[in-house]
């Protein structure tokens, strides 16, 4: 999580210096979530993401120089600059590349996770993370009910990040929790407190278990507080100094320092050796993706969106 | 022995699901029950646990085939009505059509759209998708509009590594027959001369091919040689064969069942008066159902869309002018 933290914040100097072309979305705050979703997953597993995941990416082996290819458009990376930011993804490693369509990827999960019950293959978990304003969406019901109908392997992590970009939870639902729903689901439901790493280590953990033995899908909902704007383009105004100031604001990678030390895990002099190896790796991926081609406009392979094109091309030669 | 359009479309699932372990179908009742239209009728039994039920839940559906096509399998799926696809939209559109181009990874799922109108199914049971969806890059539109096309079109739909919008008029499901299956087919691309002509030139595909053919019979009575072209794929568009036919007649209309705007027949006469102007020795003309929805009545619905008499006097007109 430190290392996604200190990549965030190059991306953000990035995006200021000019360098980013569209958007740049952080995980400022949710890196303690994110991670434990990563580093409890296994190879065979997949994982769609959402924009603030990147702790939990690279917890769940994405390359550290995808996220910097993506954003720089370097051509070697996954996305090849055809999409960027934070849509890449490689789907044949379970790791899928979000659309922007809130909702829209679990159902996804569900069809990766139906197609290996049918294959045979066990073992296999998906998650799939979202923020709190995509429970509202038509796409997420559907697809948590039809995990809940068909017993997917299935857990999907809630943010509750407090604001969908700018819409405040009054806005966005009416019932008390969203856990509640998992009720409504037929689905195991667990709550966690966001900002704390040994909390989200163990209640996404466990959901992930029970899902990989077979105890059908899992919701968890984390309470937590986005640490910046919706993008870097987003001062974020809206949020209050009470709210920043609540428990929700706590900054889940100090908490989680100030946890190691008392736990006597690492000295400060280690955790600063952290920082600067992390450092390290951030400087030498962002100097490579730079380095590396833009993509090329007359190169015709950009301008054909079909798998089949070949088999039209040799018949058109054919006649 | 004879076979329907819609027993076509069974009997290249059942081939599908026996040829190839990848090949599964999911959908509203397709299960046990056989499908509303009975297109699967049958292959539940015959292949237990590959023909499943879903909830009434078209998006997620979309979803969950995507998902499996990325897993390596070759998903069916069936919407109940093509009208019910839009609830899918983002899912067909946004993920299965932008996934290989967007990642490498090819996104094969069929999906079967029973579309067209027939005599009182009014708004929403009737509708004509094929222009919204050829719209998107990333996605193959076929429209097949005979038994055999039907048979091989989906075979050859569950055999492409994209997503393919499936569009089968239930319109022709019961009414069109052939003595039996087809044992070769063209390439689902090419379209195909239905029938031969030396005066004008009507491109169509779908349903709308049948109304076609009985409108050059009738205007054979009147000496006039109409050629009918069979479309058969809206998306890729075959303009080879539109353009050599034209460069036959001189003449063109083109006939749909959507709705006017925009569409398949504009595209077919843009491409022909941007690349084949001087082919023409009248303007072109376009035939499509009016532009408001699909009525319920049958007195309005028969209105609403081309029948062999209004395309015969569309055709008049061209051959005319």
């Amino acid at each position: 999580m430190l290392l996604a933290r200190l990549f965030d914040e190059k991306f953000a100097s990035l995006y200021r210096a000019g360098k980013i072309m569209g958007g740049v979305f952080l995980g400022r705050g949710q890196e303690a979530l994110s991670v434990s979703i990563g580093v409890h997953l296994r190879t065979g597993d997949v994982f769609a993401p959402l924009i603030r995941d990147l702790a939990g990416r690279l917890a769940f082996h994405e390359p550290v120089l995808d996220a910097a290819r993506t954003y720089l458009g370097s051509v070697q990376g996954p996305m090849r600059g055809r999409d960027g930011n934070v849509h890449r993804g490689r789907p044949k490693s379970g790791q899928l590349a979000m659309i922007s369509h809130l909702g829209a990827m679990i159902s996804v999960v569900n069809g990766i996770l139906f197609a290996r019950r049918m294959r045979g293959v066990d073992g296999t978990v998906g998650v799939a993370s979202y923020g709190e304003g995509a429970t509202s969406t038509g796409s997420f019901h559907e697809a948590l009910n039809q995990a809940a109908v068909e017993q997917l392997p299935l857990v999907v992590v809630v943010a509750n990040n407090q604001f969908a970009y700018s819409t405040p939870t009054v806005r966005q639902f009416a019932c008390d929790s969203l856990l509640a729903r998992a009720t409504g689901y037929g689905v195991a439901g667990a709550a966690v407190d966001g900002t704390d790493l040994g909390a989200c280590l163990q209640v996404v953990g466990r959901a992930i278990a029970q899902a990989r033995a077979g105890r059908g899908p899992q919701l968890v909902v984390a309470s937590l507080l986005r640490l910046c704007g919706h993008g870097e383009h987003d001062d974020a105004q809206y949020i209050s100094p009470a709210l920043k100031a609540s428990p929700a604001g706590r900054d889940c990678v100090k908490v989680a320092e100030q946890y190691v030390l008392q736990q006597e895990w690492a000295g400060a002099d280690t955790i600063a050796h952290w920082r600067a190896e992390a450092a390290q790796t951030i400087e030498a991926a962002v100097v490579t993706a730079q380095r590396e081609s833009a993509p090329d406009p007359f190169a015709p392979h950009y301008w054909s969106a079909l798998a089949s094109q070949h088999r039209w091309e040799r018949r058109e030669e054919g006649s | 022995m004879s076979i329907t359009y819609l027993e076509a479309i069974r009997a290249a699932q059942a081939r599908a699901l026996a040829e190839d372990p990848r090949v599964f179908i999911y959908g509203q009742d397709v299960g046990a029950f056989g499908g509303a239209f009975k297109a699967t009728k049958g292959l539940a039994q015959e292949f237990p646990g590959r023909v499943v039920d879903a909830p009434i839940s078209e998006d997620a559906m979309a979803g969950l085939a995507i998902g499996a096509a990325l897993d390596g399998l070759r998903p069916i799926l069936e919407m109940q009505f093509a009208d019910f696809s839009t609830l899918a939209f983002n899912q067909i559109v946004n993920q299965a059509a932008t996934l290989f181009w967007r990642t490498n990874v090819p996104c094969p799922l069929t999906l079967r759209l029973p579309c067209g109108g027939t005599a009182g199914s009014g708004p929403f049971h009737s509708q004509m998708l094929e222009t919204i969806y050829a719209h998107y890059p990333g996605l193959v539109v076929l429209t097949p509009a005979t038994v055999e096309d039907a048979y091989s079109m989906l075979l050859e739909a569950v055999a492409i590594d994209d997503p393919v919008i499936f569009c089968e008029h239930k319109f022709l499901y019961y009414h069109l027959k052939a003595e039996a299956l087809p044992t070769e087919a063209l390439p689902a691309n090419e379209a195909r001369i239905a029938r031969t002509g030396r005066d004008l030139t009507i491109v169509t595909y779908s349903a709308m091919v049948h109304e076609a053919l009985a409108a050059a019979e009738e205007l054979r009575g009147e000496g006039w040689e109409v050629e009918v072209v069979d479309l058969r794929s809206v998306k890729p568009l075959d303009t080879d064969t539109v353009m050599a036919s034209v460069a036959r007649t001189g003449r063109l209309l083109c006939v749909g069942e959507a709705f006017p705007w925009g569409g398949v027949t504009a595209e077919v006469v843009a491409r022909v008066v941007s690349e084949g102007f001087d082919l023409l020795d009248a303007p072109p003309m376009r035939l499509n159902a009016k532009d408001t929805p699909v009525p319920y009545h049958p007195n309005l619905w028969s209105a609403h869309r081309p029948t062999a008499r209004t395309v015969a006097m569309a055709a008049r007109k061209v051959l005319h002018s």
